[in-house]
């Protein structure tokens, strides 16, 4: 199948909309996990940019950045979800708005 | 030279991060096997940087730079490592909560900064950057039992994760502009105006900006930095203020240099107004706190200012400023740090400047080399703090930024205001409540020594290093 028949800018324009949906969702969402997700959602969002523009460009090197995020992005939820968890058993809440003891 | 002999700090380090996880898995119950082995490693790698300081190139298909600036900032991020690494052992043993995995992540930290100081491609830029931030999050919510210590890692995970998505999209529309990612290639492609798709290029610029600016903690990106440094443990704020704000920084030098010479003047203005603003509210903001940690957190942030104007310089005695500035700041930060975890007497409370009162006749030594590194803060001479800022200055005044240099003079004529109160709480008021019990041993402890020492002879002869620094880029 050829991609070229889908534009490049419409790849473009979805991965930037999936971002900012992303970066909506941080900015609104109180819940630490839903916030979480949002951000994974920027990270995919990227994803797609590398993989649309390596075939686009005919380069591999996108492609391999993809592998990169991914693995990146699992060591982040890893150490995300540990957080969160050692949040919960110190305050049984995971609401972001919730958790406030450094103020000046 | 050999690639893998003129890239050995950074091996030996990521190495000795992956090795050090084994040693602790090996030796459950040896006393502090893990402790040693990581100060071994990080003073391998220093006499590594030292060495390689003078073998300038690229190395591993030009994926990193080494030697020259680089091997430099090794040797600063190896320095901070076992500055941290002596100074919080004693520190985390008095809260009963000594871990292995303390050191561990401290190397892994400064092998992720390494790679930032050294890479010459997105990709590695990418990976340091990360490794650096997850190290960190897990450092900053160490105390994982205290309330503030893991709400500390849970603004720097939201909010240093959030950046990265902003990171790296800017890097993913760059590689589309441009069809490259190593820097050589994206200069190229600017300089030959052979761009595949221009129009995205600005716009990938700009997010790689936010991106760093956030891990830097630049104005109007500062807000995390407070609260972060402020209920993070004290050693490890006094690491990532210092060698984390340092590699952030050093990740805009490859951006300044391979980019900013062809973009005309709109990032330069951008980076100079950002260091006017993050001085302006780091030291506004400072002045008005009681404890003295949050004071330090929101100083960090204007000294991060200072540094971000040898970048909007961008000429080659500002980006060596930045470097000598980043070195300067490194020791007097950390040992500012290392006084007040000595003074702390729990995890819950942090040292308030009252508690300093009378601290001059209880301890003076102690209250003595505070005051040393408060005024190298406050860029009083002869301290390396002066020279630092020194530097900067007049390299924004050759760049033509005078209206900047001015507006770095007078943020450190008001950080003088409230670094000299600790200096006065110290000397000049008697003490109220009772004294801090203090071990007084603890004077003597290594890393305040070093701190002090290299506060005194970076300010004495500065010149070694700003000439070493300067060569670089000629």
């Amino acid at each position: 199948m050829n991609l070229h028949a889908v534009p490049f800018e419409w790849y473009l324009i979805l991965a930037a909309v999936l971002f900012t949906i992303g970066a909506v969702g941080v900015v609104t969402r109180r819940n630490a996990i839903v916030v979480f997700m949002a951000i994974e959602m920027m990270l995919n969002s990227v994803n797609l940019v590398f993989i649309s523009a390596a075939q686009f460009l005919g380069d591999i090197n996108g492609q391999l950045f993809v592998l990169f995020v991914m693995a990146v992005a699992a060591g982040e939820a890893a150490i995300g979800l540990a957080i969160v968890l050692a949040l919960f058993r110190n305050k049984r809440t995971v609401y972001v708005d919730e958790v406030n003891v450094l103020k000046w | 030279m050999n690639e893998w002999l003129s890239a050995s700090p950074l091996l030996v380090v990521s190495l000795a991060a992956v090795v050090a996880l084994l040693v602790d898995a090996l030796n459950p119950h040896s006393e502090r096997v893990t402790y040693r082995f990581s100060l071994m490693a990080l003073a391998i790698a220093l006499i590594a940087a030292i060495a390689t300081i003078p073998f300038r190139g690229v190395a591993f298909s030009s994926m990193l730079r080494t030697g020259g600036a680089p091997a430099v900032l090794d040797c600063v991020f190896a320095i901070g490592g076992i500055l941290t690494i002596l100074a919080a052992r004693p520190y985390i043993a008095a809260r009963n909560f000594e871990h292995d995995e303390f050191y561990t992540l401290v190397l892994y930290s400064t092998s992720g900064m390494m790679l930032i100081a050294h890479a010459q491609h997105l990709l590695i830029l990418f990976i340091g950057i990360e490794v650096m931030s997850l190290s960190f999050y897990v450092l900053a919510g160490y105390f994982r039992q205290t309330i503030s210590s893991v709400e500390s890692a849970l603004k720097y995970f939201l909010l240093g994760a959030f950046a990265t998505g902003f990171f790296v999209f800017g890097i993913a529309l760059v590689y589309s502009a441009t069809g490259s990612l190593d820097f050589g290639g994206i200069s190229n492609a600017i300089t030959s105006q052979s761009l595949v798709l221009p129009s995205l290029l600005p716009i990938g610029i700009a997010l790689i900006i936010v991106g760093l600016g956030f891990k830097v903690a630049v104005f109007p990106f500062h807000q995390w930095a407070p609260d972060v440094y402020d209920g993070a443990p004290t050693v490890v704020t006094g690491f990532m203020s210092t060698a984390g704000k340092a590699a952030a920084l050093g990740a805009f030098i490859p951006l300044v240099l391979d980019i900013v010479p062809f973009k005309e003047q709109s990032i330069q203005t951008v980076l100079a107004l950002s260091a006017a603003g993050t001085i302006i509210i780091g030291n506004v903001a400072a002045v008005v706190q009681r404890r003295i940690k949050r004071m330090l957190a929101y100083s960090s942030v204007a000294h991060a200012g200072y540094m971000l104007i040898g970048l909007a310089a961008a000429n080659h005695r500002g980006l060596s400023a930045v470097i000598f500035y980043a070195a300067a700041y490194l020791f007097m930060q950390i040992g500012a740090f290392v006084v007040l975890a000595i003074l702390e007497r729990d995890v819950e409370r942090s040292v308030e400047l009252d508690d300093c009162a009378g601290l001059a006749t209880q301890h003076p030594a102690l209250a003595a080399a505070m005051a040393l590194f408060m005024f190298s803060l406050a860029g009083i001479p002869p301290m390396a703090g002066f020279f630092g800022k020194y530097y900067l200055f007049t390299a924004a005044i050759e760049a033509g930024y005078t209206w900047l240099a001015i507006i770095g003079v007078l943020g450190s004529m008001v950080s003088v205001y409230y670094y000299i109160g600790v200096v006065v709480q110290m000397y000049f008021k008697e003490a109220t409540a009772a004294p801090p019990t203090v071990d007084p041993t603890s004077v003597k402890r290594f890393p305040l020594v070093v701190s002090a020492v290299a506060v005194i002879v970076l300010g004495i002869v500065p010149s070694v290093l700003e000439s070493l620094l300067s060569s670089f880029w000629k």
